[in-house]
């Protein structure tokens, strides 16, 4: 069997008809659940964050930012996961998931700022209207241990596991393909089951790492790796917002709830480049590009909310919200300005540190030196 | 005023203990630190005495241990690290180096780091391959870190407080082969700042200056020259990052000649940088440039040619001949 192939959990057919696998059996009652309001805002924060992510691109080819790692494809098995989390949760991102971070409050300008190279964080995960968002992380797989750690300090501090899920804690990491590859992945499974840490691994299988295919980091579906460490996982269709907001929802409850780690496996695809920099044309065909284009994931979504009677003007209104966030994210884009010099010095050290203050001291005095000079 | 004779690993040990007592979230994490007390009984008693969630027998993955600190770091407690070997922290060096080190950086000082990884390093125990190393030039070398070395108990003692208690990452580097060696503990009066470097014998001629178990090397050197009618200085740096370059200047000023030793390759090493810099800023006070004794920029040899490949009193002292030849 080759990885396409293995089992799924899926709820919408590729034309966004309610078909749910076998294996979506269990998860049909909270998708039953779920509000018309519920259902709209899955597919409004996909369809915004698709218009910020072209804004994005192309603020980037125009210059105004260094690079821009677009979602685009992948808007599903985010805002699935994202609408999961209960708000007291705790999300460890990598560096494509800003429809996660937008939905827990994050100003997607502070990614820019990142991209932009104003700022190596961009937003403070303390602070309360990040709703728990830890920073972007580009080194590829690190976030998974930080995730690990930090769920085991939940489960030390007692805020986990109690049997209240609405004060029951969980964490949620993201990672690619290509990053479980990478052995802090398989330290933070280890870790993660040896504590039973509430920790759900979401792991976006987008099929590329850069240029290189999934085959080429496992030989089996990537949601066989979670058995060998005691790890229940599960497979589902990342292009299907419901699988991926009701798989999530049930792991991320049993986490909490003292049953240990879980892991997720989303079958999803990167409809662009990897990053701005990148040229898909180099590695993989039109005709693979054109077979996931029929799998969109806000397409499917939009045929499912007509097909249960949504009217026209709930689309007309998401669109104008998103034409207006992509507008409003350019006009403050452009005017970010560099940062003070002085933050070259300032946040290396938490305490006072001397060599710090030395050079600091060193440069603002060579600057002065030009000063009042004729240039 | 409370004093006891106890060797390096015990002053450690009680400091720690002392840590743990003092801060809940003071969590100690490693491979066999707990049942076992460490495989040099560092944290001997510390499990029995505060169970497993304080002392943890972590798996057996060094690169592990440093990332899942980071995320208890996170969640607010304060995670002391031992790393079992010198030779066996490389694995972890991406978490410490492109993680520990710059997240505090990273959120603009919004987070802080308070995480200590402790490190048995150096040579002159006879162990096999990778358990005899130096590593410190690639941490001091890390913006965000801070590196220390103590080389008496007392300062074992003092200094593992207060790195434990300092807000940014600490690799304390524990000469492995002063672990037994006995001193004086002042368990009350606290010794000198974590960043202080120090005079720890006075002389007149030359300065000799190191850090860990290279002090008590310098200390037996300056003993024979005092034989020979030399008087050397000796100072201990104690800090590796940031350097306390005062008493050092000081002590260079007044002897005008200067000789590092350190066990560590002396390629771009510790030695290297203090050189650098006693020569920026104590040019006109040296009488000889400064010298350099440190091991070869070879692997660490087999145990049976330590004794060749560290730097000893012979060594130091032929420095100082060389030095006073100017
Ligand atoms: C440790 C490390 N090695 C290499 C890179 C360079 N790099 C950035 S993204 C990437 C591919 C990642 O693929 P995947 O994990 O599948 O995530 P995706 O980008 O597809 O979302 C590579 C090789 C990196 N950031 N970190």
């Amino acid at each position: 069997m080759t990885p396409i192939e293995a089992p799924l959990v899926r709820v919408l057919a590729d034309d966004g008809s309610y078909a749910p696998s076998a294996d979506a059996e269990r998860y049909l009652p909270l998708i039953d659940a779920l509000t018309d309001a519920e259902l709209e805002q899955f597919y409004r924060d996909m369809v915004v964050i698709r218009a910020i992510d072209t804004q994005a691109t192309n603020l980037q080819r125009q210059g105004q930012l260094a690079l821009w790692p677009p979602s685009r494809g992948q808007e599903a098995a985010q805002v699935g996961s994202a609408r999961a989390a209960r708000a007291h949760d705790t999300l460890f991102p990598s560096y494509r998931e800003h429809v996660v971070t937008r939905i827990r409050g994050v100003d997607p300008l502070d990614i820019i700022r990142v991209m932009r190279g104003t700022s190596h964080g961009g937003w403070n995960p303390a602070d309360a209207r990040n709703g728990n968002t830890r920073i972007y992380t580009l080194v590829l797989g690190s976030q998974t241990l930080h995730a690990a750690g930090y769920a085991m300090g939940l489960s030390f501090d007692g805020r986990t596991g109690t049997g209240d899920v609405e004060r029951d804690e969980a964490v949620v990491v993201y990672y690619g393909d290509g990053a479980s590859s990478q052995g802090d992945v398989h330290e933070a499974m280890v870790f993660a089951a040896s504590y039973d840490a509430p920790v759900l691994f979401f792991l976006q299988n987008n099929h590329w790492a850069i240029s290189v295919p999934v085959e080429t980091q496992s030989k089996v579906p990537l949601v066989g790796r979670g058995a060998g460490y005691g790890i229940p996982s599960v497979r589902v269709d990342g292009n299907d917002v419901l699988a991926s907001y009701a798989v999530s929802r049930t792991l991320l409850d049993e986490a909490r709830s003292g049953l240990g780690p879980r892991a997720i496996e989303a079958v999803t695809y990167r409809m662009g480049a990897h990053t701005t920099s990148d040229d898909p044309t180099k590695y993989r065909g039109s005709d693979e590009e054109q077979r996931w284009a029929q799998r969109d994931p806000i397409a499917r979504m939009r045929a499912f909310l007509e097909g249960r009677g949504a009217s026209a003007s709930v689309f007309d209104d998401v669109d104008a919200e998103a034409a207006d966030a992509a507008e409003d994210l350019r006009a403050r884009a452009v005017t970010l300005t560099s940062p003070e010099r002085s933050l070259i010095f300032d946040h290396v050290y938490s305490d006072p540190h001397p060599l710090m203050a030395e050079q600091k001291k060193w440069l603002n005095d060579y600057e002065a030196s030009f000063e009042g000079s004729a240039s | 005023m409370t004093i006891d004779t106890m060797p390096m690993s015990k002053a450690l040990n009680a400091g720690l203990r002392k840590a743990m007592e003092d801060d809940p979230r003071v969590l100690l994490m490693g491979e066999d630190i707990g049942r076992l007390g460490g495989v040099f009984r560092i944290t001997e008693h510390l499990q029995r005495d505060f169970g497993d969630r304080r002392v943890l027998d972590t798996p057996l993955a060094e690169s592990g241990i440093v990332g899942t600190a980071i995320g208890l770091a996170m969640a607010g407690f304060r995670p002391v690290i031992e790393i079992q070997f010198d030779g066996f922290v490389f694995p972890a060096f991406d978490q410490i180096t492109t993680q520990l080190a710059k997240l505090t950086n990273r959120h603009e000082g919004a987070l802080s780091m308070p995480v200590v990884i402790r490190i048995p390093y150096g040579g002159h125990i006879g162990a096999v391959e990778h358990h005899q190393e130096s590593p410190e030039a690639y941490f001091t070398h890390t913006p965000g870190l801070r590196v220390v070395s103590p080389s008496t108990p007392n300062d074992a003692y003092w200094m593992i407080q207060e790195a434990i208690r300092s807000n940014d990452p600490v690799i304390f580097l524990e000469p492995k082969s002063r672990y037994w060696q006995k001193g004086e503990v002042d368990l009350e009066a606290s010794a000198l700042p974590l960043h202080a470097s120090r005079i720890v014998r006075r002389g007149s001629d030359v300065s000799l200056v190191g850090h860990g178990a290279m002090v008590t090397t310098l200390l037996q050197a300056a003993a024979l020259a005092e034989a020979e009618g030399t008087s050397c200085e000796v100072v201990d740096v104690r800090s590796l990052s940031p350097v306390d370059y005062g008493p050092i200047l000081d002590s260079v000023r007044s002897t005008g000649r200067m000789v590092y030793a350190q066990e560590a390759p002396g390629h771009t090493s510790v030695g290297s940088e203090i050189a650098a810099t006693v020569m920026e800023r104590a040019f006109y006070a040296l009488e000889a440039p400064v010298l350099r004794v440190s091991g070869f920029d070879t692997p660490f040899p087999p145990a049976k040619l330590e004794g060749t490949y560290l730097p000893d009193a012979d060594r130091i002292l032929e420095a100082v001949d060389r030095s006073l030849a100017y």
